[in-house]
C-alpha cells in the first residue's frame, strides 16, 4: 500500500476537525476502503478512524419509539442491540458479508459508500430513516445519489441513523455467493401510512424505491398484489453474475418473498 | 510512525508502525509471530482471522494502529499453558480438519470465535458462520465434524469427508 497517515480520534469534534485536513478520508470499519487502498482506488493522504468515538457506537431508542444507530456501530452490534427493538433490521446486518466482516464493518461507512449492491442502504431507504451528520439531518429519500454517491459534503460524518420502526418488516437477500453482496435484495417494511419496498444490487443507479409495488402492497399487502406487476429491464445491472433481464426477474421475486415473510 | 502497544495472547508488546502497516503485518514482521497467514490479503479467504478484544477481525483488513490498547488473540496462544493443544485444536487434528494447513490458523481463530458465542452451535450453523473462511482442500465436510466434535457434539450425521 502506499504510504498515508492514521488519525484516531477520541471524539466526534476532533473526527471533523481532522478531516478538514487537505485530502482527508473518514475510516469507518475499513471493511470495503482498505481493500479500496490496496487497489490504489482511492489514495488519501490522511485517514481518519472513527472507530475510537465512543459517542458514536450504539443502539439506542428515541423518545417516539425510533431505533437509533450510532454511525460507527457495527454490523454485529447491530444484530445483537437492535434485534428486540427492529428484527428485520437485525437480520439484515446478521447477513452482510461473514462473521469477521461484521465485526469491523459500521453502518455509517457502509451508508457513506453506498455501494450499489450493499444490504444496508435498502433498509434505510426502505425504512424511510433519517441520516444525521455532523451538520444536518438528511431523510433517505435525499440522501442515495446514484451508485457511490450520497447527499454528504466533503468532511460530513454520519453520527447516527434514526429507523422508525415499522408494523412488520422483512428484507430478502438473493446473495452473489463470492462477495457475499447482494445480487438483488429487497427491503420491504409496512407502515400505518403505507408500505415502502426498496431495491439493492438492481440498479445501475444504486437503491431504489419500487414505487408500483408500494402502492399495490399499501391497498393488499400480499404477495398476489404484486403478481401483475412487471420490472423493467432497463438500466439493471448486468454483468458476469446476472443479466439486467435476470435482475429485473429476481426484484419482483424477492419482493414477493420478502412480503410473505413479513406478513 | 505511531507508536503502538497492544496485548497479544496476553503479552504486552509495542512498536513503531506506519499508518498503513496492517494488524496482520505487524504480527507477523514486526512481532515474528508467523501463525497467522496471508492468504489472499483481499479479505476474501480468513487465513488471517485473529481476535481484537475478542472478536473475530481479518487482520489483513484492520490498520495496526486500530488494534493500540487492545487485546489480540492468534493461533501462537491457543494451546493449553502446558504446551497441550486447545480442544478445537485437538479436533480439527482428531477429525483430519485440515490437509495442506495454510487455512488451518483462520479457521481455529474463527472456529473458537463462534464456540464462544454458540457453545452448540448446528451443522448449519456452522457452515454459515465459516463463510468467510476458505479452505482449498478439504471440501469442509471434516472441518465441520472437527467444530461439532470441540462442542462436544456428536459427528455421525456430517457428511463423510
Amino acid at each position: 500500500m502506499y504510504a498515508f497517515e492514521i488519525e484516531r480520534p477520541g471524539t466526534l469534534a476532533d473526527a471533523v476537525n481532522a478531516l478538514k485536513g487537505e485530502d482527508a478520508q473518514a475510516l469507518g470499519g475499513g471493511q470495503t476502503l482498505i481493500p479500496t487502498l490496496k487497489a490504489r482506488l482511492a489514495m488519501p493522504a490522511t485517514l481518519v478512524s472513527l472507530s475510537g468515538i465512543g459517542e458514536m457506537k450504539g443502539v439506542c431508542i428515541g423518545d417516539d419509539g425510533a431505533v437509533c444507530i450510532g454511525g460507527a456501530t457495527t454490523h454485529a452490534a447491530v444484530v445483537r442491540e437492535a434485534a428486540a427493538h427492529y428484527p428485520a433490521l437485525a437480520d439484515l446486518a446478521s447477513h452482510i458479508g461473514d462473521p469477521a466482516v461484521r465485526n469491523r464493518g459500521t453502518i455509517g461507512g457502509s451508508l457513506a459508500n453506498n455501494d450499489p449492491s450493499a444490504c444496508y442502504p435498502s433498509a434505510v431507504l426502505g425504512s424511510g430513516a433519517t441520516i444525521i451528520t455532523n451538520a444536518r439531518d438528511i431523510v433517505a429519500d435525499e440522501f442515495f445519489d446514484g451508485m457511490f454517491a450520497t447527499a454528504l459534503d466533503e468532511g460530513e460524518v454520519i453520527t447516527e441513523v434514526r429507523f422508525p420502526v415499522p408494523e412488520k418488516a422483512n428484507y430478502q437477500k438473493f446473495v452473489q455467493p463470492a462477495s457475499r453482496f447482494a445480487l438483488v435484495g429487497v427491503f420491504v417494511a409496512k407502515y400505518s401510512d403505507g408500505v415502502r419496498v426498496a431495491v439493492t444490487g438492481a440498479s445501475e443507479d444504486g437503491v431504489f424505491r419500487w414505487s408500483e409495488a408500494e402502492e399495490a402492497l399499501s391497498r393488499d399487502f400480499s404477495a398476489d398484489a404484486i403478481g401483475g406487476l412487471e420490472v423493467s429491464a432497463d438500466g439493471m445491472i448486468a454483468d458476469l453474475h446476472g443479466s439486467s433481464a435476470y435482475r429485473a426477474h429476481l426484484v419482483k421475486v424477492m419482493t414477493g418473498r420478502a412480503v410473505v415473510a413479513a406478513a | 510512525m505511531t507508536s503502538v502497544s497492544m496485548t497479544v495472547n496476553g503479552k504486552s508488546v509495542s512498536g513503531e508502525v506506519e499508518g498503513r502497516t496492517l494488524l496482520v503485518d505487524f504480527l507477523r514482521n514486526d512481532l515474528r509471530m508467523t501463525g497467522t497467514h496471508v492468504g489472499c490479503d483481499t479479505s476474501q479467504c480468513g487465513a488471517c482471522v485473529v481476535h481484537v478484544d475478542g472478536e473475530a477481525v481479518k487482520a489483513c483488513t484492520m490498520f495496526a494502529v486500530e488494534a493500540d490498547g487492545a487485546a489480540v488473540a492468534t493461533i501462537e496462544g491457543q494451546a493449553n499453558a502446558d504446551g497441550s493443544l486447545s480442544v478445537v485444536q485437538q479436533a480439527f487434528q482428531d477429525h483430519h480438519g485440515l490437509q495442506c494447513g495454510f487455512c488451518t490458523p483462520g479457521m481455529v481463530m474463527s472456529a473458537a470465535a463462534l464456540l464462544k458465542e454458540n457453545p452448540k452451535p448446528t451443522e448449519g450453523e456452522i457452515r454459515e458462520y465459516l463463510e468467510g473462511n476458505i479452505c482449498r482442500c478439504t471440501g469442509y465436510h471434516n472441518i465441520v465434524k472437527a467444530i461439532m466434535a470441540a462442542s462436544g457434539q456428536d459427528v455421525a450425521a456430517i457428511a463423510a469427508g
